[in-house]
């Protein structure tokens, strides 16, 4: 296809990519070097029956003067990544000059809002992602052996936690784990700890949390599996097992090398999605207990009265380079790939 | 196939059927939990005495006197206006499919038909747009927005999850293209069409099964989206999602959290009739970007 009729076709795609996702990561970089304006005080005198009294207030005119001569705020360099609520090097070099063992350093780095929601995210996405790979191999394990006529339901019903909503499964879910829903409820008797609610303990909430990323995820990695397995070679099961492979041998040296492909392909997917990890934290209303980087960005835009631009924007580009970081070993693989193939 | 390699032994059946019913009761009983519940007043279904309440409803029967009540659906579609972000939720689905669908079969075509190197780049830099948490994103636009004062309205939302949509729908539509032959719209060309022509007159017939699974994946995304619909609609121009989380916020703390229930059935029952229609679609989406990406 010659240049100009390409580029006639993809123009509508490639121009809303570039204006609407490769142009904010640019805003994005470039908000991050700016802060709020101070808040300029003005005193005025209040008086009243009882005397006059002097008062702070703000300044709202001068407050719009600065704001029209420079609507982004307050040129701040790297200030804002420097700063306790971002990478906070003064508190983590403090934290490590005091701390008498690396455990206990790494305890109070947790204290740090960006620490905290660092840690969450890669445990979120490392924790979940093998583990609702697995559950699917083993439901897509299941789900072929059973009657042709059952597989269509069974299939129909394991769908449905992945295709819902993400703040509604998580909400339903939330319903039935809190400490006045059916699980909670039931939960609390059995175990004779009425205390016992989802809030109650961190460990708890980062549990249930990566419980909904399991179940949420599982069923993707069922049914990419599950289309492998009917494309598994059937003369090669056969004559494993002519040469003696037990039942779980033929699993483990014919069936699995076969899917091997499809895992890398899910595990690529299931990486990018679980690391913006978000909407449960929200359902769950988990946010004391773990917050998330995407969490974080959509506290300072939403969670304070006036968005907080410049440390939102440093967070996303922290997140952004997290992003390029977890992506890099595919990028490099495909490159290899692609020159080779050239 | 019934061959003796497929065969099994009795306990390996009993202990996978098991595992199935297992799995079935934990992804499908919270739905059908919630959904048998959304017609009981609140103090069945959060009951702390019993959790038979909230199958069986005494105090939903002393209440309204009988064992259902639409009484969260009232609350919340009438007096918190749900219909208005159900039909929110309709207009950006409906045109976000349509004008993903539009850009990413003509994006797509041409990436599955020009064999020059910049397609890799392209693919590849839809892959790590793909990648890019959409929060991140959202930080990008909400200033821009707000200077040139179109924040809160639906055009802007609509635009916008199309443009996050597309990388996915141009993978996954560049896969579909490749499978259809070359010569097919190559031999048109022959014929004296221009690419438009052939495109139109060739390719058009014969994609719709890959544009309507694809299709079925952006209304999802859009469906689903909650990040950029929370940030860039206003209070009354809110889809369902964040219609939802606004609802956990004011109506949680005067007791009225059936109508968040109600709401989530709701929003949930579209969701169970497009995988009932579409299961066969679903699926062949889902694993074609596998197989072939």
């Amino acid at each position: 296809m010659p240049h100009r009729t390409f580029f006639k076709f993809i123009a509508p795609s490639l121009f809303v990519m570039l204006l609407f996702i490769a142009l904010p990561i640019l805003s994005v970089a470039y908000q991050s070097l700016f802060i709020e304006h101070e808040q300029i005080l003005v005193e005025v005198e209040n008086c009243g029956p009882f005397g006059c009294e002097k008062e702070l207030r703000i300044d709202t005119e001068a407050m719009d003067r600065a704001m029209e001569e420079s609507p982004m705020g307050r040129f701040n360099w790297l200030g804002t990544y420097a700063n306790t609520s971002h990478l906070a090097f003064a508190e983590v070099g403090a934290i490590w000059r005091d701390s008498d063992g690396p455990v206990s350093a790494l305890r109070a780095m947790l204290n740090l809002p960006f620490y905290k929601a660092l840690i969450f995210t890669i445990a979120y996405t490392f924790i979940v992602t093998p583990l609702g790979m697995v559950l699917g191999f083993f439901v897509a394990l299941g789900v072929n052996s059973i009657p042709r006529l059952l597989k269509g339901p069974v299939i129909f019903f394991s769908l449905l936690p992945m295709i819902v909503t993400p703040l509604v499964g998580s909400l339903v879910l939330f319903w039935m784990i809190d400490s006045s829903g059916v699980i909670g409820a039931n939960l609390q008797l059995l175990l004779n700890d009425p205390q016992l609610s989802l809030k109650a303990s961190p460990t708890l909430t980062w549990v249930t949390l990566f419980l909904y990323g399991v179940w949420h995820a599982a069923p993707f990695s069922f049914v990419v599996f599950y289309a492998g397995l009917q494309t598994v070679p059937g003369d090669t099961l056969e004559s494993a097992m002519i040469d003696g492979a037990s039942r779980w041998e033929r699993v483990r040296f014919v069936v699995i090398p076969h899917l091997m492909p499809l895992a890398t392909f899910i595990a690529l997917v299931q990486l990018m999605d679980n690391f913006r990890v978000f909407e449960p934290i929200i359902g769950f209303s988990a946010a004391a207990n773990a917050t998330s980087l995407s969490y974080l960005i959509y506290n300072d835009l939403r969670g304070s009265e006036t968005p907080l631009f410049g440390s939102a924007a440093a967070t996303s580009m922290l997140t952004i380079i997290g992003v390029v970081i977890l992506l890099m070993p595919v990028l490099i693989r495909t490159w290899r790939d692609f020159n080779r193939k050239v | 196939m019934s061959s003796k390699a497929r065969s099994r032994s009795t306990t390996l059946v009993v202990f996978s059927t098991a595992f199935i019913v297992l799995w079935l009761i934990v992804a499908a009983f919270p739905f059908l939990w919630t959904v048998w519940g959304s017609f009981k007043v609140e103090a069945d279904f959060f009951s702390r005495t019993d959790w038979m309440n909230a199958v069986t409803g005494p105090v939903t029967q002393a209440r309204t006197g009988s064992a259902f009540t639409g009484a969260g659906y009232h609350g919340a579609w009438v007096e918190q206006e749900f219909w208005r972000a159900a039909i929110n939720t309709l207009i950006v689905t409906v045109f976000v499919t349509l004008i993903s669908l539009t850009f990413g079969t003509l994006g797509g075509y041409a990436l599955a038909r020009s064999g020059y190197r910049y397609t890799f780049w392209i693919l590849m830099a839809a892959l790590v747009f793909r990648a890019m948490p959409h929060v991140t994103l959202v930080s990008g636009y909400l200033l821009p927005f707000f200077q040139l004062n179109i924040w809160g309205i639906l055009p802007t939302t609509i635009i916008v999850i199309v443009a996050i949509n597309q990388p996915f729908t141009l993978w996954m539509l560049h896969s579909f293209f490749l499978s259809i032959p070359k010569d097919l719209d190559e031999s048109a060309m022959v014929d004296g069409c221009s690419r438009f022509q052939a495109f139109r007159l060739v390719v058009i017939p014969v994609m719709w099964p890959g544009v309507i699974t694809t299709g079925l994946f952006s209304f999802l995304l859009a469906y689903n989206d909650f990040t950029v619909t929370a940030m860039l609609l206003s209070q009354e121009n809110q889809t369902m999602v964040p219609k939802i989380a606004s609802f956990l916020g004011s109506t949680q703390a005067e007791g009225k959290v059936m109508y968040a229930v109600a709401a989530v059935v709701s929003a949930i029952a579209p969701l169970f009739l497009l995988v009932l229609f579409f299961q066969k679609q679903i699926v062949s989406g889902l694993t074609a970007g596998a197989v072939k990406g």
